[in-house]
């Protein structure tokens, strides 16, 4: 397995593998995808609704098509994947620390990182939603992804609390499977989700939204048995003798999501507490020098087609960045020791500082020559670039030579230069 | 008698306000459509509303027991819940590819469900 990349995209949602093909399509020779899943694609295996790729496409699309639209794109142009495999770690130094059940733990370096790990639901713990704590409450994304992908209905009498999309589209989804939703409350006094949601969602299947309302207490000791939900007014202050039980088995959680930061933390990524997402620039870089974040990662958006396009601006970013350094490493010599030479300062040389200045080198000798020697540096092939005589070699005094101006051709050409000390 | 009825695209997201002027069932003028599709909307919504149905059909020997599903255009409203009924006895084997068809001409409208995504076998 490869351990150095071009350019590692984290997660495979419709940012991720934007970013990856984009990345690919810039001139990033190896792409990695690191994808905690079994499958790429991320949420959008579990949205199975239509409405995606209105905008890049014009076409009406679920969102799996969506994804595997994006998913062979990636497979023919060669993008490597490790999936099933969690990231636990990354430097600022763009090394990437992973783990999974077939390599165990896995050490990776990349030139360039996009960041896409997309959102999170917030949890019942994040909206202090006061009562028991049955059995029975999830957020909308858990639920759906039981519904959509493992085929498991988590009960019969829904409340959902959140007039958000994956709210509204899981009221949907779960009257389509034969559950009944008892009602859709929203704490604010207008709709949190697009219009459209609340007509194909809610108004075509009947569903009752209550605005101002929110949940004032949930029943039951193992599992949920009902609701109490209550009128609020604009500072969310529950209104006396507004309170209503709702008898209900499942109460689904529809209220916000959060972008998922905490890999961007540890890679020293700063956060806009205001987006809970990298600050980043024009290209999505965020302050972490080749570090890049793409999606929902960044903000929460309200389409696809934009996480998509904003995966592509990153990863072009990406493959630039790595390019870049690519170069800048291309054009940095290292000084290897060579015969009886302990070490040498400096260890590595920028070729293009010859056009100006001498470089100086100072090394050590490994053994005494008591007489006279040699000192020289030489390119791959022996071919000598620099040399100076002197009386003898000791360990414990310094030698030094200068490569001169004058070796700029020679050292252009040169792919590794080595330091010797020999008896002339 | 004409009168105005105020309905919601569904047709994008943008969600667009229109206020339908009709006499019955026949569309006279659509204001507020952002785009040509929301008279379309306004008129197929007075005349014969339809919707696109997802959802999922049980997959055998499948990577999941599900695969998502959808109808190839929309579907007339009326039927849908009939539709979500039928979709959940079919059965197809695994391997499944991406548009295939699960369900034809479903409960007669000429109209076939087909598979939103591949779903690989897995022994």
């Amino acid at each position: 397995m490869k351990h150095n990349y071009d350019v590692i995209v984290i997660g495979s949602g419709p940012g991720g593998l934007a970013a990856a093909i984009a990345a690919k399509e810039n001139g990033a020779q190896d792409v990695l995808i690191i994808e905690r899943d079994l499958e790429l694609g991320g949420i959008l295996l579990q949205c199975i609704h239509n409405g995606f790729g209105l905008e890049l496409f014009d076409q009406d699309m679920p969102g799996p098509a969506y994804a595997q639209h994006f998913i062979e794109k990636v497979k023919g142009l060669g993008i490597h994947t490790l999936m099933d495999t969690m990231v636990l770690d990354i430097t600022p130094e763009r090394k990437v620390y992973a783990i999974n059940k077939d390599q165990g733990y896995i050490d990776l370096s990349a030139r360039a990182i996009v960041l896409a790990m997309g959102c999170r639901e917030r949890t019942r713990a994040q909206i202090l939603l006061p009562g028991a704590r049955p059995a029975g409450v999830y957020t909308a994304g858990t639920a759906q992804r039981f519904v959509n992908v493992e085929g498991q209905m988590p009960g019969e009498k829904f409340v959902i609390l959140g007039s958000g999309d994956i709210g509204m589209i899981m009221a949907r989804r779960l009257t389509i499977e034969g559950a009944k939703v008892e009602r859709v409350l929203e704490i604010m006094p207008y709709l949190t989700g697009l219009t459209r949601n609340y007509v194909q969602c809610l108004l075509d299947y009947g569903i009752t939204l209550q605005k101002q309302r929110t949940v004032n207490r949930i029943i039951g000791n193992d599992r949920v048995e009902a609701i109490e939900a209550v009128s609020v007014d604009e500072h969310w202050i529950p209104i006396p003798n507004s309170k209503e039980i709702i008898p209900c088995d499942t109460l689904l959680l529809s209220v916000g999501l959060i972008p998922e930061n905490e890999l961007s933390k540890k890679a020293g990524v700063l956060l806009d507490p205001v987006t809970n997402g990298p600050f980043v620039d024009d290209r999505f870089m965020t302050n972490v020098p080749g570090i890049f974040a793409a999606g929902n990662v960044v903000h929460v958006y309200d389409l696809v087609d934009w996480v998509t396009e904003a995966g592509y601006v990153a990863g072009k970013g990406a493959a630039q960045f790595a390019q870049a350094e690519k170069i800048k490493a291309g054009e940095q010599i290292q000084l290897k020791t060579g015969e009886n030479i302990r070490y040498v300062v400096p260890h590595k040389l920028e070729k293009a500082h010859l056009a100006e200045d001498e470089v100086r080198l100072q090394m050590r000798a490994i053994t005494p020559i008591e007489e006279r020697v040699l000192v020289t540096v030489e390119d791959q092939n022996g071919e000598v670039i620099a040399k100076k005589a002197e009386a003898y070699a000791r360990p414990g005094e310094i030698l030094s030579l200068s490569i001169k101006p004058q070796a700029y051709d020679a050292v252009q050409q040169a792919t590794g230069l080595m330091v010797n000390v020999r008896k002339r | 008698m004409a009168e105005t009825s105020e309905i919601i695209c569904v047709a994008c997201p943008k969600g667009c306000a229109l206020q339908v002027k009709h006499e019955g069932k026949d569309v006279i003028e659509v204001i507020g459509a952002g785009c040509r599709r929301g008279k379309e909307y306004a008129i197929c919504e007075l005349q014969d509303p339809r919707r696109m149905v997802a959802s999922t059909v049980k997959v055998k020997g499948g990577l999941h027991p599900l695969v998502p599903v959808y109808t190839r255009e929309g579907f007339p409203k009326p039927l849908i819940p009939q539709l979500a009924q039928k979709l959940r006895e079919v059965e197809v084997p695994a391997p499944v590819k991406i548009n295939q068809v699960v369900l034809q001409n479903a409960l007669g409208t000429g109209i076939d469900v087909i598979a939103s995504r591949d779903m690989p076998k897995v022994d």
